[in-house]
């Protein structure tokens, strides 16, 4: 019964992480590589270990995948929103075909600060 | 089959095709934050195979190693954004 857990789970993983790559490579613009990165790549891995979980059905390597699992949910979308933004600043170009640029003139290139941040004079007030 | 055969002929060689594939991003990247993010999939497929790995040799203690390299891509990925975007600033 286990076995037959550890199949199904194993293959969904590969499988995302095999769709994760082909996205990596066919997608046409950084930002839609960016988004798949973090959601196929994460539920592939999430699915792997789960299989290694149920493998090993043992309290303490269960909480350990636990662990790694919660760490990677948690971390995959912070990385991905820095490099995102890292990228903005740098001039890497959308797409062609890209309809919407709600960000354009709302950041400063200077301070890189969002126009709708706080300014500092207004604090004291 | 066996699941380790299942495991050693079927799910490790998808997993090693697809690190070939984001290799081939990482090589192409016309800008420096597509090799970025390529290598932090990079480094998530390993951790993929880590555990695969460790189903195949029994062993449980390979995932404290996938365990330091999630944390290893995150923080590769959180400096080369931060200089990234310092580098930015200079010029």
């Amino acid at each position: 019964m286990n076995e037959i857990f550890i199949f199904i789970l194993s293959t969904m993983g590969a499988l995302f992480i095999l769709l994760a790559a082909i996205g990596v490579v066919r997608m046409p613009d950084l930002y839609l590589r960016i988004s798949v990165t973090t959601k196929a790549a994460t539920l592939g891995i999430g699915l792997i270990l789960g299989a290694a979980a149920i493998y090993f059905g043992d309290t303490a390597i269960t909480s350990r995948v636990m662990a790694i699992i919660l760490f990677m949910l948690l971390t995959a979308p912070v990385g991905a929103h820095m490099i995102g933004r890292a990228s903005y600043f740098t001039g890497v170009k959308m797409w062609l075909d890209s309809q919407y640029d709600d960000l354009k003139d709302q950041y400063d290139p200077k301070t890189h600060k969002l126009s709708s941040e706080e300014k500092p004079e207004d604090k004291k007030i | 089959m066996n699941l380790y055969d299942y495991l050693y002929y079927v799910i490790l060689p998808v997993l090693a095709i697809s690190t070939v594939i984001i290799f081939i991003r990482f090589l192409k990247g016309p800008t420096l934050s597509d090799r970025v993010v390529s290598l932090d999939l990079l480094l998530t497929t390993g951790i993929g195979i880590i555990a695969v790995y460790s189903i195949h040799t029994d062993q449980p203690t390979f995932l404290d190693i996938a365990m330091i390299l999630a944390l290893i891509a995150f923080l590769g990925t959180v400096a080369f954004s931060y200089y990234l975007e310092k580098r930015e600033k200079n010029e």
